[in-house]
């Protein structure tokens, strides 16, 4: 009996052992290139800036941390919130937010149309959505642009229709930023969750028919659920980016308001504090691993038994 | 016999052109230079006459250079740096004493342009192109007086919401601060907090602060900008509607200018085409693809008819004196204008 | 049988709403294509048809071997990120939950949560250091970064899929002492194969945007597309690009009506 529990208990390291070899390669890399950046990035922001970028080596100091959130004022140098920073931040949240909602509504049903599809054509559609973004995001925004702006074909149309009068100013605003990313992000809801749709087991809609249950009901109490990684990858990858989208904000929205992407850039640039750049990034991270951890935990909760 | 001579020699000629197409040219160079500024013409050129071959690599803003040829690494041999960054690659010990006011071409260099403020005398840097941050106003909507800042910090009401404004901080402050009689650099908290309050309250007449106003503003998606005069030149040429105007309150220059960095892999080369460039029809090559002023005499009767009387790159000399360069200014004094800026943009 | 089930899986307005995501979709792309062929001088302004700016593509050197080279990195980054984002799916789902799991997730999810700028700028750090002592300056580099920001892309579509996949056929493949490979390669992988398909797409299309990591990385002479296209970005950006850009569609599409009717073989 003992030797029975020893076998299986061999089989489990052996297990264990072999996950994390089978991960090895994806861990390493990321090691290299992202994680071990990253702690030279930990390192800089307890340093004293450089005058012209770049920090000064050995000089320990905790402002950029401090001027995250606090900042004395330019004029009564009194100390307070670093209200220009954290208006930053809410709005890009905010953005990034209704990002993922957008395209949620939008990439849900067409990943499910696609997911239903005969199995041959499936793929041919998945080509179809990604094929647009064969072209990189820089001409993708400014194509976006061609749509939006003021005598693009959109404002064109529309007072062609009869439905406006006059054109609608959509670029250079908050709008424009959040159409932007949620045609440029799409793609990034549709493909995890159509992997994810597809694999459904319509076996379990049939029997939700057979109880008399409504399409509505079908498709919240049985669809939705099975789904649930889909979405929860889906979301993932679409909010993060888009919490520190450059590129959109500067081209559609005219470079008037700032998002976090672009506030992190300037510390970094023509800022010339990359103590305080690196201090950001690293809150911003906390926040996203942390709300992150929250959700998936939340999310797998009462999911079907794998992790 | 001659005959049987110049086959010969033509055949080691071919032999030679076609060791030096296969990428084993004598020599190489590698520069640095921003987006879409290097003629390709210009470079062929170089790489003809003197048998070496270029490779050119982009950047899109002096601290994104800065930051990587301080890192190391890099492989570089020649960049091209903005006038108010020159000193702090000086300072930083990026860029080598390359003397070229010792060099055979210097002779050629605008003597406006030989002692600046950032290299006096030309001891490390070769000009490359200069411009100015100016007004381009299109005439249909607005007639009035567009020799002033006024037009983007207290817009009239035809233009209001229809003006575009260069994003780039130094710009922007520099026009700002002249406005209320300021200098550059200033600490003046009383000017610095006009400044800050003008800014927020005109920004609220602003489009965008976008780079696209050659295609903007001659479509009459803008009706005003603030921005660099060879882009408002191209505008113009687009849309004869459009006019130029110099702030009489002061306006800031620019100069890109040519520098040879110390770790170089190449500096014969490199020293090579700093005097290449400094010859008036090369100059003039420059100025031809990327439509902003040299700093090279005699290089306008190279140039396309339609850039030797432009208004927008002939300074008239009743504005001239309004203009001065974007200075280095101390780290403290850039960390307060970053701050006004971050408000600004919130 | 089979028109009924489809019947059962359809749900209403969504065949309307996946109409209209495809008319979003295209609707910027063609408006890219139509004004490629401008004859005009800028983006915005329609002078009459012309194909001149695909023969000033054709050209300029420059910007083919950006192209080409965004396109050998993004081959290459998103085949290393898909290859390693499915093993380390299957060592993160196939099993019991074990000691530093959610550790292993968050790590491999890690180059998500910071902005590119950091990465970039610690990157630059990092890798010219590197490149000084070995004297290495190829391509290999930006391969590198680009996998790294590519793996979760790649990697949490296949996870997804595992973890909605149904266990039942490989546990019965193990019954019938199928070695774990054998279970893999003829029940697990042929399973994968969707996830795997949009985790490579997605991982390409993110490495083919990537601007800001690259600009940072780059050594002398490997401008890509989006580098280059950076550099424009203050002064004027011709037609010239949407033409590249129409070829680069072209030349997908084409991709996919091969695809399709290899396919339609098989059937």
């Amino acid at each position: 009996m003992s030797g029975a529990q020893e076998a299986a208990l061999a089989a489990q390291k052996q297990d264990i052992r072999s996950r994390w070899l089978l991960s090895a390669p994806a861990l390493l890399i990321i090691f290299v290139a992202a994680i071990g950046p990253l702690f030279v990035m930990l390192f800089y922001s307890f340093m004293v800036k450089g005058d012209y970028g770049d920090v000064k080596f050995g000089e320990f100091s905790l402002e950029g941390w401090t001027s995250v959130f606090f900042e004395r004022d330019i004029f009564d140098d009194t100390l307070g919130l670093a209200d220009a920073h954290l208006s930053i931040i809410w709005r890009s949240i905010q953005l990034s937010f209704f990002t993922t909602i957008l395209t949620v509504i939008l990439g849900f049903p067409t990943a499910y149309f696609i997911a239903t599809r005969p199995p041959h054509t499936r793929e041919i559609w998945v080509f179809l959505v990604t094929i647009p973004f064969w072209t990189n995001l820089l001409i993708r925004t400014f194509a976006m642009q061609q749509v939006i702006r003021n005598e693009g074909l959109l404002n064109t149309a529309l007072l062609w229709l009869g439905v406006i009068k006059s054109p609608l100013q959509i670029i250079y605003t908050d709008t424009a930023n959040l159409l932007g990313m949620t045609y440029v992000y799409l793609p990034l809801m549709v493909l995890p969750l159509y992997a994810s749709i597809e694999k459904l087991d319509f076996r379990l809609v049939e029997a939700g028919y057979d109880l008399y249950a409504t399409r509505f009901q079908v498709l919240r109490r049985i669809v939705i659920p099975l789904v649930k990684p889909g979405i929860i990858a889906g979301s993932i990858l679409v909010f993060i980016p888009s919490l520190g989208a450059y590129v959109i904000p500067r081209v559609l929205g005219g470079g008037k308001n700032m998002m976090l992407g672009n506030l992190i850039e300037m510390q970094f640039g023509s800022g010339r504090n990359w103590p305080l750049g690196a201090a950001m990034s690293i809150t911003l991270m906390i926040l996203v691993t942390a709300a992150l951890i929250i959700y998936v935990r939340n999310a797998s909760r009462g999911g079907n038994g794998h992790v | 016999m001659t005959t049987k001579l110049i086959t010969t020699t033509a055949l080691a000629a071919i032999a030679t052109l076609a060791v030096a197409s296969a990428a084993s040219a004598a020599g190489e160079l590698n520069i640095y230079n921003w987006g879409d500024y290097t003629n390709p013409e210009l470079i062929k050129k170089f790489e003809k006459q003197f048998d070496v071959k270029v490779t050119v690599t982009d950047y899109d803003s002096n601290d994104t250079a800065l930051a990587k040829v301080r890192a190391g690494g890099h492989g570089f041999d020649v960049v091209v740096p903005s006038a108010n960054y020159v000193p702090i690659w000086i300072k930083e010990g990026l860029i080598e004493e390359a003397r070229p006011d010792q060099m055979e071409n210097f002779k050629n260099v605008d003597p406006r342009w030989v002692d600046v403020p950032w290299d006096k005398g030309r001891h490390y840097t070769v000009p490359w192109q200069w411009g100015l941050t100016g007004i381009g106003v299109n005439s249909k909507v607005y007639g009035g007086d567009i020799n002033t800042s006024a037009i983007f910090l207290d817009p009239p009401p035809e233009l209001a919401g229809k003006i575009n404004v260069a994003p780039e901080m130094n710009d922007v402050l520099f026009a700002t601060i002249k406005y209320f009689g300021g200098e550059w650099c200033t600490m003046d908290k009383e000017v610095l907090r006009k400044v800050r309050d003008k800014l927020v309250e005109a920004k609220s007449k602003w489009l965008a602060m976008d780079y696209s106003v050659t295609e903007k503003l001659p479509a009459g998606d803008y009706s005003a900008v603030y921005y660099w005069n060879g882009a408002i030149m191209r505008s113009r040429l687009k849309n004869a509607d459009i006019k130029f105007g110099y702030p009489k309150e002061g306006f800031p220059f620019f100069m890109d200018s040519v520098a040879l960095l110390k770790d170089a892999k190449n500096p014969e080369n490199a020293k090579l085409f700093m005097n290449f460039i400094m010859d008036p029809e090369n100059a003039a090559m420059i100025s031809a693809f990327a439509k902003y002023s040299n700093g090279i005499k005699g290089s306008e009767k190279f140039l396309p008819a339609e850039m030797q009387t432009a208004p927008e790159l002939v300074v008239p000399a009743e504005f001239e004196a309004a203009g001065s360069f974007l200075e280095s200014c101390e780290p403290e004094t850039q960390q307060l204008y970053t701050k006004i800026w971050t408000e600004l943009q919130k | 049988m089979f028109s009924r089930r489809y019947d059962l899986r359809s749900q209403p307005g969504f065949g309307f709403i996946t109409l209209f995501t495809f008319f979003a979709l295209y609707l910027p792309i063609a408006a890219l294509v139509i004004y490629s062929f401008n004859d005009a001088e800028s983006l915005s302004q329609w002078g009459g048809f012309s194909s001149r700016w695909f023969v000033a593509a054709w050209n300029n050197t420059a910007v083919q071997d950006a192209a080409i080279r965004s396109l050998v990195i993004a081959l290459w980054a998103a085949l290393l990120a898909t290859t390693a984002a499915m093993m380390a799916a299957l060592a993160t789902t196939r099993t019991q939950p074990y000691r530093g799991l959610t550790f292993k997730y968050a790590l491999i999810n890690q180059p998500l949560m910071v902005p590119e700028i950091v990465t970039a700028v610690a990157l630059l750090i990092v890798f010219s250091r590197i490149k000084v002592w070995t004297g290495y300056s190829g391509l290999g580099y930006l391969i590198v970064a680009h996998t790294a920001f590519c793996i979760p892309f790649a990697y949490l579509p296949i996870r997804a899929r595992l973890e909605s996949m149904d266990l039942t056929l490989e546990r019965a493949a193990a019954d019938l002492y199928a070695t774990p490979w054998m279970t893999f390669r003829h029940v697990t992988l042929p399973m994968l194969r969707p996830a795997i398909i949009a985790g490579f797409m997605l991982a390409f299309v993110i490495s083919l945007d990537d601007v800001v990591i690259t600009e940072f990385v780059k050594s002398g002479g490997q401008d890509t597309l989006p580098t280059y296209m950076l550099g424009q970005l203050r002064r004027e950006t011709t037609p010239e690009i949407n033409a590249i850009a129409t070829v680069f569609l072209a030349l997908s599409t084409a991709l996919v009506v091969v695809f399709f009717f290899i396919n339609k073989r098989k059937q």
